[in-house]
């Protein structure tokens, strides 16, 4: 019988690869943790890092979630081992359901939690290197501080297809603990859609 | 995917009665308009009231007091639409323009209505639930003042099995001249329902849960009730109800009825041993649960846990892939960026709710079904938990 969701996602969900498991058994670079149990997820990020190419040699990940962000995220944790930290940064939840044969569109907000967590475990890595001039994350402007969204990922998300603020929030997951950002998000939603649209 | 198949969502919907499934054949050819007077109309009409005498002398009702729609979902919808309804003609005009009070645990299908009542200009109050999901019952009392039309309150909740105290509440809502609607869909079939017993003017029930039919379910309505129909045209329930029958669909639901009488007490005390059994199992096999509902006034087949540190459509889809069928309230599985408004009406913290998986016994389960859950379901949860951010092994 066919399943819910992509081969794919199904050989990933059931043999995630390169799952944190022990503690003691990764030396890491730089970690992160992003989400919120609350909203049904969260993932934490470990990255070993070539301190000259600046690349990444090796990472690990674990996670609160679902099928889509455990997949999502193994995907991803095998796609980022020697790219450079710049080319991982650039990795988008969209790039992540490709190579998951795709993901139903109410399921592509489940898969942001990996790549967010990746980058947060990059700007981790400059902020513990003395290279905090490359952390992106402060040119962004966080709008949802429950679930850490910033303006450049509402943009993304534009430029994505999100077009209302329902959409907008399948996309980011903002709004979704306290609900004090939306005014401000609906704002930049139609900023964007006028920008790129 | 699994060779061994055990389907233990049955608050989702049951598989046919093998009894019914025959008189479904049987009626295969019953092609007849009920309406019509000719002979082909009435062998349809003489099935059509045989389903109605049995489905109402099993509730205790007079068979002119039972119309049969599409679903337990259109009884919903037909009993609150009553009291929006403004036209000059029908009776309804004492129930209308008045203040309902529901209950926040109620089926979507009695929430989203009353949206969209408040839409159209009438008040509705929302009863919340102890720990338990019980209705508070002290807060209802306050709530039920001379200006409530109607209270609706379901009998027994479809995610976590409480029974609610109907007798009771209806009892209140007359006190104080208010009508009292009760959606019995997950009700019927499992523990005894009599609509005089429990002084109730309404009452849904739905063929699908209890081993009938899909698209086929009854809405009970006590003589001399304002009414209002949502469906107009013909003449069909009455004038209660337009639309040709669905007379396979009432052969269906009656003969579901018909066997729930010979085999209910039977198959409930059966369901519950069952389910008191992977209860027991679950407790003894996975550390860091947590049961939701009630503890004794629960359905005889639900069983709702919460599994700390692990995301419910991951355990879900994990079942499913050992061939055990189950549904969860995890936000991931529905859809929606919220998890169960159930658990969260209980207090249930939001991670507990994206954790809990409904376990829900039916007729066809047997001793087996539940050893072979309790041994798929502690690797699956541990597998879950090893690479959880959110479990770190507490009890061990």
């Amino acid at each position: 019988m066919e399943w819910v969701y992509s081969e794919e996602v199904k050989d990933h969900f059931i043999n995630p690869r390169n799952v944190f498991i022990d503690e003691g058994a990764f030396d890491y670079d730089a970690k992160s943790v992003v989400g919120n149990i609350k909203c049904g997820d969260e993932m934490a990020f470990y990255i070993k890092v070539d301190k000259n190419k600046n690349t990444i040699l090796d990472c690990r990940w674990k996670t609160y979630g679902c099928a889509s962000a455990i997949a999502s995220t193994s995907v991803l944790s095998e796609k980022v081992k020697g790219m450079t930290l710049d080319e991982a940064y650039d990795i988008s939840p969209r790039d992540l359901a490709k190579d998951l044969g795709g993901l139903p569109e109410h399921k592509i907000h489940c898969s942001v939690l990996g790549d967010k967590a990746l980058r947060a475990a990059i700007d981790n890595y400059y902020e513990r290197n003395g290279m905090s001039g490359k952390i992106r994350k402060e040119k962004a402007k966080v709008i949802c501080k429950c679930m850490n969204v910033t303006d450049q990922e509402i943009e993304n998300a534009v430029t994505e297809g999100a077009n209302t603020y329902l959409e907008l929030q399948e996309h980011t997951k903002l709004g979704a603990v306290c609900g004090q950002c939306k005014e401000e998000a609906i704002k930049l939603l139609e900023k964007y859609r006028k920008e790129h649209f | 995917m699994s060779t061994r198949q055990v389907y233990m969502d049955n608050n989702a919907t049951t598989p046919l009665h093998p009894e019914v499934k025959k008189a479904i054949i049987e009626g295969i050819d019953i092609f007849g308009n009920a309406s019509s007077l000719h002979s082909f109309g009435r062998r349809a009409r003489k099935h059509i009231e045989k389903a109605r005498k049995t489905v109402t002398s099993f509730i205790g009702a007079e068979p002119d007091e039972l119309i049969f729609v599409g679903s337990g979902s259109e009884a919903n919808n037909t009993v609150l639409n009553i009291f929006a309804c403004k036209c000059p003609v029908c009776n309804s005009k004492k129930a209308c323009t008045k203040e309902i009070i529901t209950s926040v645990v109620e089926h979507p299908c009695i929430l989203r209505t009353s949206e969209c009542l408040i839409g159209k200009g009438l008040s509705v109050l929302y009863v919340g639930v102890d720990q338990f999901g019980k209705i508070d019952m002290e807060l209802i009392k306050e709530m039920i003042t001379d200006k409530t039309g109607l209270v609706s309150i379901m009998m027994a909740n479809n995610e976590i099995g409480t029974i609610m105290d109907i007798k009771k509440i209806a009892n209140m809502a007359h006190a104080r001249g208010a009508l009292f609607h009760t959606d019995a869909a997950q009700a019927v079939g499992k523990i005894p329902v009599n609509v005089v017993g429990l002084d109730v003017d309404f009452l849904t029930l739905s063929a699908h849960k209890t081993y009938g039919p899909k698209g086929i379910g009854a809405l009970y309505i006590k003589k001399g009730t304002p009414f209002c129909p949502m469906i107009y045209g013909g003449h069909q329930e009455r004038g209660r109800r337009a639309g040709t029958e669905n007379t396979l669909g009432i052969v269906g639901l009656g003969k579901a009825v018909e066997m729930l009488t010979k085999e209910m007490a039977e198959d409930t005390a059966k369901i519950l041993d069952l389910k008191l059994k992977l209860k027991a199992g679950i407790e003894e096999s996975v550390p860091d649960i947590y049961f939701n509902g009630h503890p004794d006034d629960c359905l005889p087949g639900t069983l709702n846990v919460s599994f700390i540190g692990a995301e419910g459509e991951s355990i879900l889809l994990h079942l499913d892939l050992a061939g055990i069928a189950v549904s969860t309230g995890s936000a991931c599985a529905s859809g929606s960026l919220d998890p169960s408004h159930v658990l969260l009406a209980t207090g249930t913290s939001a991670e507990k709710a994206h954790g809990s998986i409904r376990f829900s016994l039916g007729r066809e389960n047997t001793k087996e079904d539940v050893d072979y859950v309790l041994e798929k379901l502690p690797g699956i949860i541990a597998g879950i938990r090893s690479i959880s951010t959110a479990y770190d092994g507490r009890k061990k």
